[in-house]
């Protein structure tokens, strides 16, 4: 049986005003309960594709994008979508830890907060539920009330993927996640992955070859705005087909 | 449109109003005092206008005396403001160790602070008959105490805008101007000074506009004589600026009078020339548009 | 002359020149306090002008000068914010945008006995509210507005961009991620900026003097259509204005003006670096 892919990329093309491409009539399909790595090397256009999902691409002025983007055969780029309902379908965590300047608890439940949920009992469970998911629960029950930024940056990054949990999403968008953080702290998230997919649909642009490795189910590589190869991990790691593809993986420039 | 976008929307359209408001104002202060001003060119010719006798009571309504008191002040004030402003710019952004700074900074943010009444009135209660006895004057009421005090109004705004533009200059460059063997001296007055310039400059048009437009300090000390100061020791013999004219007779005035108009006419005066010192000043903010913004008023 | 001489010489006349400029200011506050401080009483704060404002207190003023920086501050936070979030959250890289940039910096600029003429012939005499508090306080207020902006748009850009990014990606909308996330944390600077603002117009007196100020009213107002006597224009009339005035009385009215703006500002920069220790970015 073929599923169906959660996510299709359809000939998307994202331009700036200054004339500077990002990306260019790129074509992918992203299944459901799978990690899909997207790399290459910086400037390749990986990021602004996460973006674009969620549509935080509005947030910068003078962006021009053409195609389209299916999430769930609906496209997520046309006029009348309701971009905010789209951003709790498909979350986002950043590079860098972002804790917003206020509590733990406040942290994770201010997606629902802003969604207009304000049963306390149902916060208080979506909150636990995030940072259980998140595998934060045992190191902040007790600290719930603290400033956020009090924790320490691995605890952070958790926090924020608590965060996009509690809001119950469909897909998950990652963003080297584990760029500022030490190997054990890493060693956490990469496996709470492997957990999360059984739930969700995760895109992730992770931030090492390695790491690439380590986790994809379906790889899809980018190099200067343009998709090379998309194909399973496997494939794409012990067997690509574009030299290009090769020559990155085994680190032969990049 | 759901409930959620139409908050947006109307939440939108209010901050915005809100941004506009400041054109409205700025429209609505020049048309009233068009309203209230044009009339004045009416009723007295641009040429008596432009007379050197300010005697409403007589019916002479020429502005130049008042013109030329402003003038005097606050060039008076400039020169005074000026070498001040820019030394304690330079000490504190440049020379001052750590603490001198944290001393310097609010006492110049206190200055900034004074109500300008406060200041007059020490001017009629202490500075005037000090410049009496110092100077040997008829009276100490004259153009140069104003300018003394004109000059401390002027000065926070002057020392913060500068500093900021001081401070501003990339720290590399004043390494590079000690790395080839520069003084430090030589380094602020070569390197620094130079690359701060339009700030700097900016800093001086704001003060002298902030000069130009002070009011209280100038009615009280200056002795309110219209004069036409034709001769350099005007600075020591009282005058009149436009600004106290204003101050002084709107209060005694009818509604409606000549008289009435005419001090529109001055304001109409003081309002284009406060418009031109901001534009030009501006010109400079437009490109960083920090502290000198807000310290312009 | 070596380069070690000018260099000692220069620093010298700057150094000099910045203590002549910075030490009168100390002087100026000390002496006002020194002077005044015998004339301060509970009496003097809490009872009105007698004989002709040459004993009695000054109750009435302090009262006018409360309202009016009450007023003012009703009418000008509010709209001053709205304004800084208009333009640093909402407003596009434009000619309108730079429009009104220009006139922010044009009201900033203008005299402010050149308020005094406009709240005239507005407020006073086409709107029809008279010389009264309401008047005064439209007139202070859009004096105020410039001062409010800036420092208030200063403090909202100050907010990490990365916060608006994330709570928008977590749902948020544009006015829920400005209210919850960036309004919070540049509060202190707006706070600081209001307060800067409003002490600016409670020493002010030209803007007053046609608008609102009694010369001598030793009463409470009744209603914002009222005068009133304000501290400025007080000590204005009776060290003018008033032949054969206690000195005492001056000084203790400059006093109790100094007082209350000076508090102002410490307040401010209390605020400010109260705020910068705790916050957490």
């Amino acid at each position: 049986m073929v599923a169906t892919p959660k996510i299709v990329i359809d000939r998307l093309s994202i331009q700036y005003d200054d004339g500077t491409e990002s990306l260019r009539d790129v074509s992918i399909e992203i299944l459901a309960n799978e990690v899909t790595v997207l790399f290459g090397p910086a400037g390749g256009g990986k990021s602004t594709l996460l973006r674009a999902l969620n549509r935080l691409t509005d947030l910068v002025p003078r962006t021009h994008i053409t195609g389209r983007i299916l999430l769930d055969g609906e496209d997520v780029l046309a006029d009348g979508v309701d971009v905010v309902r789209l951003r709790r379908r498909v979350g986002m965590v950043f590079a860098q830890p972002i804790p917003l300047p206020m509590s733990v608890r406040q942290n994770v439940i201010y997606g629902l907060e802003l969604a207009g949920e304000k049963r306390k009992s149902r916060l208080d469970e979506a909150m636990e539920q995030g940072l259980r998911a998140a595998a934060l629960w045992d190191e902040v029950k007790d600290r719930l009330h603290d400033p956020a930024s009090a924790l320490s940056g691995g605890q952070q990054q958790r926090l924020c993927l608590a965060r996009v949990l509690a809001l119950e999403p469909e897909v998950i968008l990652l963003d080297e996640p584990t760029s500022g953080l030490d190997p054990i702290s890493t060693g956490k998230v990469e496996a709470s992955l492997q957990d999360l997919k059984q739930a969700y649909t995760v895109v992730i642009v992770p931030h090492s070859i390695q790491q690439a490795a380590r986790i994809a189910d379906r790889a899809a590589f980018f190099l200067q705005g343009e998709l090379i190869e998309y194909a399973s991990g496997k494939t794409i790691f012990t067997a690509p087909k574009d030299k290009r593809t090769e020559d990155y993986v085994t680190g032969r420039f990049g | 449109m759901t409930p959620r976008n139409l908050r947006e929307v109307v939440i939108e359209s209010l901050v915005r109003a809100a941004g506009y408001s400041a054109v409205v104002f700025v429209g609505l202060i020049f048309f009233f005092l068009l309203r209230e001003g044009l009339p004045g060119f009416a009723e007295v010719s641009l040429p008596a206008l432009f007379g050197s006798r300010w005697y409403p009571t007589e019916g002479h309504y020429g502005l130049l005396p008042l013109i030329g008191g402003s003038l005097v002040v606050t060039l008076g004030a400039a020169a005074i403001a000026v070498p001040f402003g820019l030394a304690t710019a330079i000490f504190i952004s440049e020379i001052a160790p750590r603490w001198a700074r944290e001393i310097l900074k609010p006492l110049v943010e206190i200055l900034g602070g004074l109500p300008s009444v406060v200041l007059g009135f020490l001017g009629v209660l202490v500075l005037a008959p000090f410049m009496r006895v110092l100077l040997n004057l008829p009276t100490g009421l004259t153009a140069f105490t104003g300018s003394v005090l004109l000059a401390g109004m002027a000065i926070p705004t002057l020392v913060s805008v500068a500093e900021d533009a001081l401070d501003a200059v990339p720290r590399n460059y004043r390494d590079a101007a000690v790395a080839l063997g520069a003084s430090e001296w030589q380094t602020i007055w070569r390197v620094t000074l130079p690359a701060a310039r339009s700030g700097v400059l900016t800093a001086v048009m704001l003060g002298i506009g902030r000069a130009i437009g002070e009011t209280m300090t100038v009615m009280m000390v200056t002795g309110n004589a219209a004069r036409l100061p034709t001769t350099p020791n005007s600075l020591f013999l009282p005058i009149r600026t436009m600004t106290a004219t204003i101050a002084a007779e709107m209060g005694e005035v009818a509604n409606g009078s000549t008289h009435y108009h005419v001090l529109f006419v001055i304001g109409i005066v003081l309002f284009v020339i406060s418009f031109i010192v901001n534009l030009a000043a501006g010109a400079v903010v437009f490109r960083r548009p920090k502290r000198a913004e807000r310290v312009l008023s | 002359m070596s380069r070690q001489a000018t260099q000692r010489l220069m620093f010298a006349v700057i150094t000099v020149a910045a203590i002549t400029t910075v030490t009168p200011i100390i002087l100026v506050v000390g002496y006002i306090f020194w002077q005044g401080a015998p004339a301060v009483s509970i009496d003097f704060l809490s009872t009105g002008p007698r004989e002709g404002m040459r004993a009695g207190g000054i109750f009435p003023a302090i009262v006018g000068t409360l309202l009016l920086t009450l007023g003012t501050g009703v009418i000008a936070v509010p709209l001053g914010i709205a304004a800084a979030i208009y333009l640093s959250e909402y407003a596009g890289d434009n000619r309108a945008t730079r429009l009104i940039r220009l006139a922010i910096i044009n009201l900033a600029g203008i005299p402010s006995v050149v308020y005094g003429l406009f709240g005239l012939g507005l407020f006073v005499l086409f709107l029809r509210f008279g010389t009264s508090i309401l008047a005064g306080s439209l007139t202070l207020a859009i004096m105020t507005l410039p001062v409010i902006i800036s420092t208030a748009e200063e403090a909202i850009r100050a907010v990490p961009q990365s916060f608006r990014v994330v709570s928008v990606s977590l749902g948020g909308t544009k006015w829920q991620t400005i209210r919850r996330v960036v309004l919070p944390q540049a509060l202190p600077g707006i706070l600081t900026g209001v307060i800067l603002g409003l002490e600016r117009a409670a020493g002010e007196t030209a803007p007053i003097l046609f608008t609102v100020a009694a010369f001598f009213l030793p009463r409470l107002p009744h209603s914002v259509f009222d005068q009133t006597m304000a501290l400025p224009y007080h000590l204005f009339v009776i060290s003018t204005q008033v032949p054969g005035m206690p000195i005492h009385i001056q000084y203790g009215t400059a006093l109790v003006l100094l007082t209350f703006v000076l508090s102002m500002n410490v307040i401010a920069t209390f605020v400010r670096s109260y705020y910068r220790r705790r916050r957490q970015w």
